[in-house]
Parts: C-alpha cells; sequence; structure tokens
C-alpha cells in the first residue's frame, strides 16, 4: 500500500502505529460482533463474556489450564509470522505441528538410559527436526521450481494426517485397543510446575522461541535476508541475497517452530500421540494468531493469549451462560476479516485526518480572521 | 484380488459420486483464478451451501430450491471475497481463511439454532435419482452412468457450460485476460474490478453448488464440517488439472477415483497398499504436478496479486 506522503514524514510515522491501532480495533470488533450474535439469541453478552473471562482467569487452576491453551498457538504464531516475514504463507503449520507430535512421542519412548535433561532436548529437537522437513519441502519447492507454498503447505497437512493415522494404527500403535503411541518415558516429560494444572515448562519453551525468532529476525544475517525477501524478492536479489536459500532456510525455521509446539504439547501434556480424527486446528489458530500479531514475536505472545483465552473460554460460554461455543469462531473469523480488510481503517484514519487537519485550518482562518 | 477389480462397476460408480462435489468446487476455483482472484475460501463456500440446501430443503420440502438458494448462498460470501480482496485490496489467502473459519462457525451455530442439534441435521428430502433411459439398458455402461443422483450428471454440464463461457465468449476472454494482464484489460476500457466480481459470483455458485451436491445429492443431511477439506482438494484438482475446465475435471474424477477406492478397499480385498496411502495419493499427486513432474504448469499470471487502478 504505498502512502502518498514522502518517506519520514508523520503520515509514515503514525503508520507504524497504525499496526498495533488496526490489531486493537479488530478484537474490539470481534468483540461486537459476538456480543450482538449473544445478544440474538436472547443472552446477556456480559454475563457470556464475564463467563468467558472466568474460565481462564476465575482461579488459578482456571489460570493454569489457559497457559496450556496459550502455548501450543505461540509455536504455531511464530511459525506463520516467521514464514510471513519472508513473504511466504505458511498454511502448513498444522501438519508440521503433528508431525512434531509424533516425532516426539516416538523419541519419548524410544530412546532410553538418557538424563532427563538431554532426553527432553533430543525429543524437542526431534519435533522440531520433523516439522522442519515437513515445512522445507514446500520452501524447496517454492524455491526451486515456484511452487505456490499455500497449495503444497496445504497438501502436506492432509499428508501429515493420513500417514500419522497410519503409524498409530499400524507400525507405531502402542496399546491393545486403542489407537495411541506407547507413553512416553518419565525422563522425557516436561515438569508440570501449577499441579494440579497441567501447565508445564513447556510455556517458557514458547517465550525462549519467540526470543529465539526475534533474534533470528533483527540481529543475524539469516533474518535480515528473510525481511528483505519478504519486502521484495526481486530487490533482495540484484542485492545479492540468495532467493532461493533463504526461502528454503525460512521454511525451516517456520516449520521447526511449529514442530516443536507439537513436540511440547506431547512432553507436556498428552504424553503420547494420540490418533487425529481432524485437524487439531492450532496450525490455522496460529494463522490469526500470527495477523493480529503484526507477525512480531511479542505480537505473537499477545495473539495467542488472547486466542486461547477465546477458545478455553467456549466451552465455559456454552455450559454456563447457554452460548453456543461456536460464536466464539465467528468471533475470530470477524478478527481475521478485519485484519484482512485494514484498508479500511487506513481509509478511515485518512479521512480523518485529512479532515482533522481542514477543520484545524478553518479554525485558524476563523480565528485569525477574527482578531484582525 | 485381480487387477480386474480396479474396473468394478460399483468403483466407477462411487468415482462419479465422489467426483461431483470436486468438479463444482474445480470449476469455482477455475473461474476466481482465471480472473486473478485465489479462492481458498472454497472450502467455507462449500460448507455454507451443503448447510443452505439442507435448510431450505427441510422447511419447503423442495430440495430444488435448496439447491438454488445454496448457489445464491455461495455466490453472496464470494462477494464478501470480492469485497475484501479486490475492492479492498486485502490478501486474498488471508481473507479466505477468515471465511472459511465464519463458515464452520456460523454453519455449526445455526445448526444449533434452528434445528437444535449438534453435529447433524435431521434427514430431509434428498434430489431424486435420475434415470437415463436407452444409457441405462447398455450393459457395463448403463450399470456405471444410468442412473445417479441429478448434481453427478449436472457436473458434466457445469463443465461444457464453463469451456463454452470461458473460451468461446468475449465475456471469458476479458475474464482470462484480467487473471493474465490486467493492465491491458484495463487500457481498453475494461472494468478489472468488475470482471473479478463476476468471476467471483459464479465462481461461489459453482461452490455452492459443490456443497449442495453434499447434503441433497450425497447424503440427506448437513454434517459439521462435512466439506472436510473437499474445498481444498477441490483447489488441487483444479491445479492439476492446469487451471481449465476439462483438466479439472479429469483431475476431479481421478481424485474421486482414489477416495473410491480407499472406500472398497476392504471389499475389493485391497489390502496390500494402506488405506491412509489412498488417501494421501491426491495430495501427491497435486504437489507432484507443481512441481512440474507430470507436465508444466504455470497459474494465471495476475492470479493472487492485487490490482490497483
Amino acid at each position: 500500500m504505498a502512502s502518498e506522503a514522502p518517506k519520514g514524514s508523520w503520515v509514515n510515522r503514525v503508520a507504524k502505529l497504525d499496526r498495533l491501532w488496526i490489531s486493537l480495533i479488530a478484537v474490539t470488533f470481534g468483540v461486537i460482533v459476538g456480543g450482538v450474535i449473544i445478544l440474538s439469541v436472547g443472552k446477556n453478552p456480559i454475563s457470556a463474556y464475564g463467563a468467558l473471562w472466568k474460565a481462564s482467569f476465575g482461579s488459578t487452576r482456571d489460570f493454569g489450564e489457559a497457559l496450556v491453551s496459550m502455548t501450543p498457538l505461540m509455536f504455531t504464531g511464530l511459525a506463520v509470522a516467521f514464514a510471513f516475514r519472508t513473504g511466504l504463507f505458511n498454511i502448513g503449520a498444522e501438519g508440521q505441528f503433528i508431525v512434531g507430535q509424533m516425532a516426539a512421542a516416538v523419541a519419548g519412548y524410544a530412546i532410553v538410559g538418557v538424563p532427563s535433561w538431554l532426553h527432553i532436548t533430543l525429543a524437542l529437537l526431534a519435533g522440531a527436526l520433523a516439522g522442519a522437513v515437513w515445512g522445507g519441502i514446500p520452501g524447496y519447492l517454492k524455491a526451486r521450481l515456484g511452487a505456490h507454498e499455500v497449495i503444497n503447505t496445504i497438501m502436506m497437512n492432509y499428508i501429515a494426517l493420513h500417514f500419522t493415522h497410519y503409524l498409530v494404527n499400524g507400525p507405531l500403535k502402542g496399546h491393545a485397543f486403542l489407537p495411541v503411541t506407547q507413553t512416553v518415558s518419565n525422563s522425557a516429560k516436561l515438569w508440570r510446575f501449577f499441579p494440579p494444572t497441567r501447565a508445564n515448562t513447556g510455556i517458557f519453551v514458547a517465550i525462549a522461541a519467540a526470543a529465539v525468532v526475534y533474534y533470528i529476525l533483527w540481529r543475524t544475517t539469516i533474518g535480515y535476508d528473510c525481511r528483505a525477501v519478504g519486502h521484495s524478492p526481486d530487490a533482495a536479489g540484484y542485492a545479492g541475497i540468495n532467493v532461493s536459500r533463504t526461502m528454503v532456510t525460512s521454511m525451516l525455521i517456520s516449520g521447526a517452530m511449529a514442530g516443536l509446539g507439537g513436540a511440547v504439547l506431547v512432553l507436556g501434556v498428552q504424553h503420547k500421540f494420540y490418533d487425529l480424527f481432524g485437524f487439531t486446528g492450532y496450525g490455522f489458530d496460529g494463522i490469526a494468531v500470527a495477523l493480529i500479531g503484526n507477525n512480531h514475536p511479542v505480537g505473537v505472545l499477545a495473539g495467542s493469549a488472547l486466542f486461547g483465552v477465546l477458545s478455553r473460554g467456549s466451552q465455559r460460554m456454552q455450559s454456563v451462560a447457554g452460548v453456543p461455543k461456536e460464536v466464539i469462531g465467528i468471533m475470530q473469523a470477524a478478527i481475521i476479516l478485519f485484519v484482512a480488510a485494514d484498508e479500511v481503517v487506513r481509509r478511515i484514519v485518512r479521512w480523518r485526518r485529512a479532515k482533522a487537519l481542514q477543520v484545524a485550518t478553518a479554525t485558524r482562518d476563523e480565528v485569525e480572521g477574527g482578531t484582525v | 484380488m485381480s487387477i480386474l477389480d480396479l474396473f468394478n462397476t460399483a468403483l466407477f460408480v462411487s468415482t462419479l459420486r465422489m467426483a461431483a462435489p470436486l468438479i463444482f468446487a474445480s470449476l469455482g476455483g477455475v473461474f476466481a483464478e482465471r480472473s486473478g482472484v485465489v479462492n481458498i475460501a472454497l472450502e467455507g463456500i462449500m460448507l455454507i451451501g451443503a448447510f443452505v440446501a439442507m435448510t431450505v430443503s427441510y422447511f419447503f420440502q423442495s430440495p430444488w430450491l435448496g439447491v438454488l438458494l445454496a448457489m445464491v448462498a455461495g455466490g453472496l460470501t464470494a462477494m464478501v471475497l470480492a469485497y475484501i480482496s479486490v475492492t479492498l485490496k486485502g490478501n486474498h489467502v488471508v481473507t479466505g481463511v477468515g471465511l472459511n473459519v465464519l463458515a464452520l462457525g456460523f454453519t455449526g451455530f445455526m445448526l444449533r439454532r434452528l434445528f437444535n442439534h449438534a453435529g447433524q441435521s435431521p434427514v430431509v428430502e434428498k434430489l431424486a435419482d435420475w434415470t437415463i433411459p436407452v444409457i441405462k439398458d447398455i450393459p457395463f455402461i448403463g450399470e456405471i452412468l444410468g442412473k445417479h443422483t441429478p448434481p453427478v450428471y449436472l457436473a458434466f454440464v457445469a463443465v461444457i457450460f464453463t469451456h463454452i463461457l470461458l473460451y468461446k465468449t468475449p465475456f471469458g476472454l476479458r475474464l482470462r485476460a484480467a487473471g493474465e494482464h490486467p493492465r491491458a484489460v484495463d487500457t481498453v476500457g475494461v472494468d478489472v474490478f468488475r470482471m473479478r466480481y463476476a468471476a467471483l459470483w459464479l465462481s461461489g455458485m459453482m461452490g455452492g453448488l459443490g456443497g449442495a451436491t453434499l447434503s441433497l445429492g450425497l447424503l440427506s443431511s448437513f454434517v459439521e464440517n462435512m466439506t472436510a477439506g473437499r474445498g481444498y482438494i477441490a483447489l488441487a484438482a483444479m491445479i492439476f488439472g492446469k487451471w481449465t475446465p476439462v483438466g479439472a475435471m479429469l483431475a476431479s474424477l481421478l481424485f474421486g477415483y482414489a477416495e473410491a477406492l480407499q472406500m472398497l478397499a476392504q471389499t475389493l480385498g485391497l489390502t496390500f497398499v494402506p488405506r491412509e496411502f489412498l488417501l494421501m495419493l491426491p495430495y501427491l499427486l497435486t504437489m507432484a504436478a507443481l512441481a512440474g513432474i507430470i507436465g508444466r504448469v504455470s497459474a494465471p499470471a495476475a492470479s493472487g496479486k492485487t490490482y490497483e487502478r
């Protein structure tokens, strides 16, 4: 979106701030849309949102579980955001997350006789590696052959779903009747620091991952290349950046983030891989989280906190306030669509500024006119 | 099992049934992408179409009215995509993802509101099967083509319709040009935005039709998230079919065959290949096609790009 004003002018400086405003207005818009729908089913939005709030902040126990629902979104949000910064659309965080779960589960029970810190590290790395492979393939196909990563990452999601379904019902089935793998060893489990909730050290891994993403993007050459390619692949290429390699690297890192998320879910919460009968949704929610967080690690952490609270609260809203839980889905959609349509906000802001300027000029003229 | 089982009549009947919704939706993809808009929202559009078709059939006992209104609902949903992606210049994929989330939430919500059901709607009147005289009496072919739910036949009509509209009319030429070189279209005085709106309206109607095929053609009820990714498979079929109506149809038939094969794998005694691998086939084939293994494919040049007047 080209702005009419020259670079460095106040309009551009304010435009940076606009991003934060767009996110905030989008969330407000979502809350209003949700409120209207709650009203339409004859319920009180205040009490419904109250139930939603209490589901995460009503008690220390709820808070611990809220942390559990936020954690996977932090990883998938970071995954999507990193690729976005390189101008790539990683819709495949879902599939990368799934293979990360599977790899960590296998590493969790297959590796024996190592100290806990090493076991956890290896299992996390296994998840990250699986995710990196799953993200790297579409990245490679994009870089080398120009195959569109949006379609390929979607395809990889389904392949992950069917492939793990095959594994957990076949060669890796770890239970006589149920489609689950074996349980991971105690040495591979993440510490649950807030019993009886399932809150575990995985959330610190997520925060560390956010710091790593920030560091890579803004403090390393790789990150610089990624952002340059994201701004303009052609310009980056002319400047001597290897665009193909940067794209592959970006998708490897992005996939590793999502895979790490799957690993953390298995090692911290599930302790085994459960057969998935459909998508987990974490990968898709990660897209919304990245968008609302403006593809910045800090924004992603905030966005996943919001979406974690929403998804946990949706059940409670249904059981306590009698509001269909799908309202939350509609609310999330409203937020995503609003961010997509950010041009509306820009137009309004621009129009209001022009208006304000006009009014200011008119007032000044009036005042000056009066004094003469 | 023998190799002959791969040409089983039941398998072909199933193939046509599974392919029909994909054909409609992939034609929807062709319209959108040929005009320059990526329509990831087809998944959600199908879901809304399936829901509206069922609801109308429930309240008016008329499945055909249901099909018609499913098309309208699909078109209207696509208009949201048009407004955000064309007029407001929003990102096509982000908007599509948003619409898919919306469709899932909206249909689940309405299911609860209107029918007080979670998960599945009541059973409604479905489209009555058509039998084709003469053809139904031909051995083998008659068994496969003789009797089907109407959308199976209509899907092929839609392919012919799309082909003629895209390649034999001035409208089709302009539509394709809007997706290849919008600046040139604009220069000769054709409104690119209007072309894209029109293409998305057609795209949405096709998607809605594909959804109605699921709820009133193959089944006689709506199941939550019943599209289960068919919108994405349809996009894959469109790519596999090199962005042409006939190609999309052939790819849809191939994907339908893979789905039918996995459904009937048990009864056919096809046990040496795990059924999950058959399920993966459409996705692997699509990736292979995109990678250029099966001939060169290239998307319309301006697909997914915002046009600034």
